[in-house]
């Protein structure tokens, strides 16, 4: 049997850029940025990184393929540097490649890198990309709003959920997040919203309309990792320590299988269900006292409610009616804003989710600061409901 | 040259099937969008004609109408398909072909393209009637469709229709039989289109009707009704693919013909469907014909083709799946003129930059996987039964789990059901919106799919689905063009 990560692996600097729409800046300008702050962050000079990873996915459109430009932006030093690619969770990636190398004592200190440029393929929206040399021959013209919108269809189905219900609860994601995200000052998108305007917003993919969509943006976030002990030396305090670091991927079920239904991601659950494993937490809504989740679109986030755990089966329209899912709620989600209003740049989402979760754990998250978190859980989720890679980490101190 | 009566054919002619497309627009739409420049047009503005949609060609037309005429029946006993049009998407490539596996046809049938003429429709039923290589107990299938493109303010945009027929041949199970025919190659140039031109180019409308088809038909029909001994009234159904039914009377009558005895050339709802229209008329004639009936049968271009046909006691059981009053019936009006414009490739529109996406195909990939995308084959496992699309080499039922045990299975005649569905403005589409979803097949089976034809009816989980073939994208620069398999709702 496996031990696990569980505080095998600390992170003791973490740095993210300002996100949204950077015309000016280049990947590599939001890579040096991010870089600078986790640097300073973690009180360590480049020579004594000893391994580096890249998470991006639309390479095409911004550095070009393989860890060199990483490297090269860095200047890192001949280092061994690796580029993963899973989706949008290649963030998440980056950082179990770094993880696992400290853990494995292949290297003390490595650093995970994630950065996007969408605002360079001249429209909104992420761009069009092929699926592959035989998926372009039957897959429909779709987007991503449209994949992920069926998820509402078959929940509303399935739970015989008023499609208004389901509708203003999807308006509430939104307006919380762009209430959290306000007090954000490296956000992407920082007004805060009303349901009214949700509810009124032009239609993208039925039911998801304009607010409903995260924001597509330009940023880079990076993470430095080391071990426990190193962190102490350092004279960390507390020590941040990886908890649990879950990956599941689809192995085609859900694309050609019926045993799922269509209202929920079941990497989710499964990623989840080894992340409490990993980390042994027994109850995770009263263990867990925030979560960043991947709310690519509203309603991706109100079925991770229940994918997580954090409500129960069909009970997620009411909970995140009742604010608990709220900045003063019971597990308060999307603290910094979320892919919503933080914005969404590709290979950075997942290291942003940390980068919150570690600002609050080391209790420097200034206005959006939550009392006393001790351990918190990112959800990061790369392609489709019917296809895709979920991520699930859990972070926090070195008790 | 005239049929030898002492030998005529024991092939006939044992089951049909249509196909209209369903958008229909009112030819005074378009007569009246072109009123400022060409006010005369309003003056034969009558009634509705079809227009295929954006995803419909004559290969998809001729899918739909063969599917129709072959329902129920086994595909193994298919030995020959014919596809006749004079609007062939690819000039080199056979579309026959194509045709055939979306049908569910086996490789061993024989494929053939006939074109050149709009007499290409009989001329392919005749020489299929004539095939003595037909065997017992097999059937061959005649389909004709044609989607011709006509000039805006032309008189063709009003007399034009879409639209597919089928025929099925057969030694046994025949509802009617050929009694004798007649056929005359004359280079009478009414209208021609030249390689590479999009429309035709048409002479005098009054000479093509009184020289091509009143002067020439009569010769033509009494030599046939002489060479099987029979008077003009012995024929209770004449069939005169002509663009009225003013016109198709003035041929019959001139022949002899009683006028009222004269098919109903279905210029409202459809239109003048080219190469497929004497077929189209012919399976219009069959589904209301009692036994004993004779039927003649005229096809024009670049000569004639006059065939005459008497009904069997087999036509009081046959039960056709896709009859020509059903596909017109099923119609739907739609007058927007732009939208007409956009889907005949008269007008480009701005479709923004995500329709900028290169649709390059590998065609090695499409060689690979055509069983899959053009038989809509999926693989059942033989271990475990669980159906699944694509059809991978491994059983995705993670309790089986088995390796080359795929057996092919056919999802393309199975109903479906909608699992989860989506109507999307941000991706492109040439019809917005992209609607598109998750469906699931009764017996197993489910597809991420594009739903057309669903204007008229109410998607939602649960709904009921049936699968159609139709073009999946264009690939302009390359002149290429993509199908696969799309639900409609029902």
């Amino acid at each position: 049997m496996a031990s696990g990560i569980k505080d095998k692996v600390a992170i003791i600097g973490m740095g993210c850029s300002r996100f949204g729409e950077r015309w000016g800046d280049s990947a590599e300008d939001l890579m040096v940025e991010a870089f600078t702050e986790a640097l300073a962050d973690a009180g360590i000079a480049t020579a004594d990184i000893g391994a580096a990873w890249l998470g991006t996915s639309y390479e095409e459109i911004g550095v070009g393929k393989s860890a060199i430009p990483l490297a090269a932006a860095l200047r890192l030093p001949n280092l061994p540097v690796t580029r993963v690619e899973n989706l949008c969770a290649s963030g998440s990636e980056a950082v179990r490649g770094a993880a696992y190398a400290v853990a494995a004592g292949a290297c003390d200190i490595a650093l995970a890198m994630g950065v996007e440029k969408l605002k360079d393929t001249g429209y909104g929206g992420l761009p069009v990309r092929t699926r592959g040399s035989f998926n372009d021959l039957w897959m429909p013209s779709m987007s991503a709003p449209g994949l992920f919108a069926q998820l509402a269809s078959a929940y509303a189905a399935k739970h015989g959920t008023d499609p208004r219900d389901l509708k203003r609860a999807m308006a509430h994601v939104s307006v919380k997040s762009h209430r959290n995200g306000a007090l954000n000052e490296k956000a992407h998108l920082r007004r805060a919203i009303t349901e009214e305007q949700v509810l009124n917003a032009p239609t993208v993919a039925e039911p998801l309309g304009v607010f409903d969509c995260c924001g597509v943006s330009d940023g880079a976030a990076c993470a430095i990792v080391t071990t426990p002990e190193i962190a102490a030396r350092l004279g960390k305090s507390p020590i941040v320590t990886i908890k649990a670091m879950q990956i599941a991927a689809s192995d085609g079920s859900e694309m050609s299988h019926t045993r799922w239904d269509g209202t929920s991601v079941a990497n989710t659950r499964i990623a989840a269900a080894r992340a409490f494993d990993e980390a042994s937490v027994r109850d995770p809504a009263r263990e867990i006292g925030a979560i960043e989740v991947h709310d690519c679109f509203s309603i991706t986030e109100l079925v991770t409610m229940e994918d997580l755990g954090f409500s129960k089966e069909g009970r997620a329209v009411q909970d995140i009616l009742d604010g608990r899912y709220d900045h003063d709620g019971a597990v308060p989600c999307q603290i910094d804003g979320g892919l919503k209003c933080f914005g969404h740049p590709i290979g950075a989402s997942g290291i942003r989710m940390l980068y919150e979760l570690y600002l609050q754990i080391n209790g420097r998250a200034g206005k959006r600061q939550l009392p006393d978190l001790r351990l918190g859980l990112t959800h990061n989720l790369g392609g489709a409901p019917m296809s895709n890679v979920a991520s699930v980490n859990i972070i926090g101190r070195l008790e | 040259m005239t049929s030898d009566t002492t030998i005529l054919p024991s092939v006939g002619i044992t089951g049909y099937g249509a196909w209209i497309p369903r958008r229909r627009i009112g030819r005074k739409t378009i007569a009246g969008a072109h009123a400022w420049f060409n006010a005369a047009l309003m003056g034969g503005a009558r009634g509705r004609r079809a227009q295929a949609s954006w995803d419909e060609d004559s290969i998809t037309m001729a899918v739909a109408a063969a599917r129709g005429a072959l329902a129920g029946s086994d595909p193994a006993r298919v030995s020959s398909l014919w596809l006749a049009s004079t609007t062939l998407p690819f000039l080199d490539r056979q579309n026959a072909t194509l045709v055939a596996e979306a049908c569910g046809l086996l490789p061993a049938v024989r494929t053939l393209d006939l074109t050149g003429s709009l007499r290409a429709g009989t001329g392919a039923l005749l020489s299929g009637l004539l095939d003595a290589g037909l065997p017992e107990g097999r059937t061959a299938i005649h389909v004709a469709a044609d989607t011709r493109r006509a000039k805006p303010a032309s008189p063709d945009e009003l007399a034009f229709g879409h639209g597919a027929a089928a025929i099925t041949l057969g030694r046994e199970g025949i509802i009617a039989r050929l009694l004798g025919w007649c056929s005359e190659s004359d280079d009478l140039v009414d209208h021609y289109r030249a390689a590479g031109q999009e429309h035709d180019y048409r002479w005098e409308e009054r000479w093509a009707r009184d020289e091509g088809m009143v002067r020439r038909a009569p010769s033509i029909v009494r030599a046939l009704l002489d060479d099987v001994g029979m008077a003009p009234s012995g024929i209770a159904r004449v069939i005169v693919p002509a663009a009225t039914a003013g016109d198709a009377q003035r041929v019959a009558k001139v022949c002899g013909l009683a006028p009222e005895r004269v098919t109903d050339p279905l210029a409202d709802g459809c239109g003048q469907t080219g190469a497929a229209h004497p077929l189209l008329l012919l399976a219009r004639s069959l589904e209301d014909a009692a036994p004993g009936e004779r039927i003649l049968l005229l096809g024009f271009g670049q000569g004639c083709d006059a065939l005459l046909f008497e009904t069997t006691e087999a036509i009081r059981e046959y039960r056709p799946a896709a009859p020509v009053s059903a596909a017109l019936a099923s119609g739907w009006d739609d007058d927007n003129y732009m939208r007409f414009l956009a889907f005949e490739g008269t007008i480009a529109l701005e479709a923004g930059i995500r329709a900028e996406a290169d649709l390059k195909t590998a065609h090695s990939v499409a060689y690979r996987s055509h069983a899959a995308v053009t038989g809509l084959q999926a693989g059942r496992c033989s271990v475990c039964g669980t159906v699944q699309f694509p059809p991978d080499r491994v059983c995705v039922n993670r309790d089986c789990g088995a390796i080359d045990r795929m057996e092919p299975y056919r999802l393309a005649d199975r109903t479906a059901r909608v699992v989860s569905f989506t109507s999307d403005v941000l991706a492109y589409h040439p019809d917005p919106p992209s609607r598109y979803g998750m469906v699931e097949f009764d017996g197993g089976g489910r597809l991420l799919v594009e739903f057309t034809e669903w204007e008229r009816a109410e998607l939602a989980v649960g709904a009921a689905a049936r699968l159609v073939f139709r073009i999946k994208d264009y690939d302009r620069t390359r002149g290429f063009r993509r199908y696969f398999w799309k639900a409609v709702p029902a």
